[in-house]
């Protein structure tokens, strides 16, 4: 079945091709050998051809010759089907060998692999792409992305399709997921983590969630083509500032074991000898005081807050907790 | 369904494998198959599909025709499909995606040839390339020593011995040893430096933010025969059967520990709470965690990281309890003793990174 499926396509693809007028449907049955006598097998068969070539990117176009045709046609423009020429420079196809990599096992591996596929088929040769040999562009540099969040696939068909989608969503610090409906702009990975910003329709407002904190499915709530994204919005820019570290407009003074708490001496505005022996007076700026004690309490008994008595308190209140 | 999917998948396949023998004019068999990643006789099947194709109106005719006489393909009438098909959205933006996150990867330093790749696929992939714009990747830059990435890249380029001055967050030490530079990764979103570290005798990963000195030494690296690189895509850390298996009970406070350290088993238990299984060669860094976490996260196994949390917060609450008398001697001697306003501190739920200064 499936051979004769892929001839059947190759012909209707080929067909479609060589004709600069459209072709209606019983054409095509005369000219691609493979359909069914029956019309209404015919026509169900067809269709669902057409819709397979349109899913592997086949620009199918429909229209008639004449205006007062009754059947539509079909046809595709080689010019709208084929990839343009396109040359590539030896150093640009050893960096677009590496590029290829980039997505290894993750969601867009097979797509990489099949770009790649069709560019070697223009002729380019992506050096490294799967072998190991010479790359001077990218020699000794491994760059991975990684797409372990089961909620990446729908919301980049999402981003792809402009749909809006629907979700249930633990915020950091919440017990009870919240159901949320977003419009889809976009999809940021930071700090190797991916996040999804857009518009949030219950709220009025651009959000910005984090893909792993989406607990279960994502669902479609909307047609494809139903999102707008809005001229200028910038989504790695709203990531970053939904996720970008506040002024530090603190300042810590800490007493430090001698030769301990190095994370805490490296960013200090000034280390100093304390009275008692075999310790240091660490000042340092901070941003917000929970933050900064649970840095702080990493360090345990290397590490004792001074001041200010807010910060002091929190890591307190973080060691008796352990004690509770 | 299984069939439908093979025979579009091998459509696909088809279209691009006749653009690939005609812009190469002849091309072997074992060649072109091991660039489609098929066998030879899968190829030869297709070969004789293309060869087969039959169109019988206006008159019937073979569209292609093609040889493969000595296992060289020849394809000598391509009709319409000569040239490969698009890129499809998926496609253009996997490339273009990664394309522009190379640009950011520290000590890669030919942007030009990436800038230019990536103006020719946009310009080839034409409106396909627009969804890309919606996807951005940002690799974090160390802010350790400056040119640090390059000079690893030097140093490999040389194959040249390293010297290391590396901190040890999990147990708050700087460490000095001599490695021989392996690869530069940038996994999720930071970059490491893999080597053979003398000192361990192992292959390691050093966070390029945690370097604290770096110089680049005479002797020529040389990473031993059983020296493996790390497959980076089964994950950076992996657990060994010689590990210590650490149980812990987050609140929904400390859910985030889930997300920022690899656990090997995660249970949801009541009021959104977690209880998440987690594999270490060294407990240090649980330890410490766990005195960050406070009341929001408790080590339930093994029982002597119990102890030995118990022991570290009462030793940390003894220094507060020094510094209590210190300061009420002091306030004593003081005339005016105006108690500062106290707050209750405040956790803030988006400083997960545990390491976050670093």
């Amino acid at each position: 079945m499936s051979r004769r499926k892929t001839e059947r396509l190759l012909g209707l693809v080929v067909c479609l091709l060589s004709t600069r007028r459209y072709l209606t449907a019983e054409q095509v049955r005369r000219a691609v050998p493979g359909y069914p006598e029956a019309d209404d097998l015919f026509k169900r068969m067809f269709e669902r051809d057409k819709e397979d070539l349109r899913e592997l990117g086949v620009p199918l176009e429909t229209g008639v010759n004449h205006p007062f045709d009754d059947d539509p046609g079909y046809r595709i423009r080689r010019q709208a089907y084929e990839l343009p020429e396109l040359r590539l420079e030896a150093d640009e196809a050893a960096v677009l060998g590496l590029a290829a990599r980039v997505w290894s096992r993750a969601e867009l591996a097979g797509a990489a692999a099949g770009a790649l596929l069709k560019l070697r088929a223009a002729g380019i040769d992506a050096a490294g792409a799967d072998s190991g040999d010479d790359r001077p562009a990218a020699r000794g540099i491994e760059p991975r992305l990684g797409t372990p969040e089961p909620a990446f696939a729908p919301l980049w068909e999402a981003v792809k399709d402009r749909r809006p989608v629907a979700f249930s969503y633990r915020a950091a610090g919440r017990s009870e997921p919240q159901r949320r409906e977003l419009e889809p702009w976009g999809v940021v990975n930071r700090h190797g983590r991916w996040y999804v910003a857009g518009w949030d329709r219950a709220r009025g407002a651009t959000r910005v969630f984090r893909l792993g904190r989406i607990a279960g499915q994502v669902k479609f709530c909307g047609p494809p083509g139903s999102v707008t994204v809005p001229d200028g919005a910038d989504v790695r820019e709203l990531v970053r500032d939904w996720d970008s570290a506040p002024a530090q407009d603190r300042t810590a003074a800490l007493k430090v074991r001698s030769g301990k708490g190095l994370g805490l001496r490296r960013n200090a505005v000034s280390v100093r000898p304390d009275d008692a022996d075999g310790w240091d007076v660490v000042t340092t700026r901070f941003a917000d005081v929970g933050w900064f004690a649970d840095y702080a309490a990493w360090f345990g008994a290397d590490v004792v807050v001074l001041d200010p008595p807010d910060l002091r308190e929190a890591v307190i209140a973080r060691l008796k907790g352990v004690l509770a | 369904m299984r069939a439908l999917v093979t025979s579009t998948e091998r459509l696909q396949r088809l279209l691009a494998l006749v653009p690939y023998v005609v812009s190469r004019r002849s091309v072997g068999l074992a060649e072109t198959a091991a660039a489609f990643g098929v066998s030879e006789r899968e190829l030869v099947d297709d070969l004789n599909l293309l060869w087969c194709v039959e169109l019988r109106a206006p008159d019937p005719y073979c569209p292609i025709d093609l040889s493969y006489e000595g296992g060289e393909i020849v394809v000598s009438q391509a009709e319409s499909i000569a040239r490969p098909l698009r890129l499809a959205v998926d496609e253009a933006s996997a490339l273009l995606v990664a394309l522009r996150m190379l640009t950011e990867v520290p000590g890669l330093e030919d942007r030009s040839a990436l800038t230019r790749t990536c103006a020719k696929l946009e310009a080839a992939a034409g409106e396909a390339a627009s969804v890309s714009a919606q996807v951005a990747v940002q690799v974090d830059r160390p802010d350790g020593p400056a040119g640090l990435a390059g000079q690893i890249r030097a140093a490999l380029d040389a194959g040249r011995r390293i010297h290391l001055r590396y901190y040890v967050p999990d147990r708050d030490e700087a460490t000095e040893r001599d490695v021989d530079p392996m690869r530069l990764l940038v996994v999720e979103g930071r970059t490491y430096l893999e080597g053979w570290c003398r000192r361990a005798e192992g292959v390691r990963l050093f966070r390029l933010d945690r370097v604290l000195g770096l110089r680049v030494l005479d002797a020529p690296a040389s990473p031993p025969p059983a020296a493996t690189p790390v497959d980076v895509d089964q994950g950076l850390f992996r657990p060994s059967p010689d590990d210590v298996q650490v149980v812990l009970e987050l609140s929904a406070a400390g859910r985030w520990v889930a997300e920022y350290y690899p656990c090997e088993s995660v249970t949801e238990l009541a009021d959104g709470r977690l209880r998440v299984v987690l594999r270490t060669p060294d407990t240090g860094w649980v330890r410490r965690l766990a005195l960050r976490l406070g009341e929001d996260g408790r080590v339930v196994a093994p029982p002597s990281l119990v102890t030995a949390v118990r022991d570290a917060a009462a030793a940390a609450l003894t220094n507060y309890v020094a510094l209590r008398i210190r300061n009420v001697r002091r306030a004593g001697r003081r005339v005016n003793s105006a108690a500062s306003p106290e707050r209750a501190g405040r956790i803030l739920p988006a400083g997960e990174d545990a390491h976050g200064i670093w």
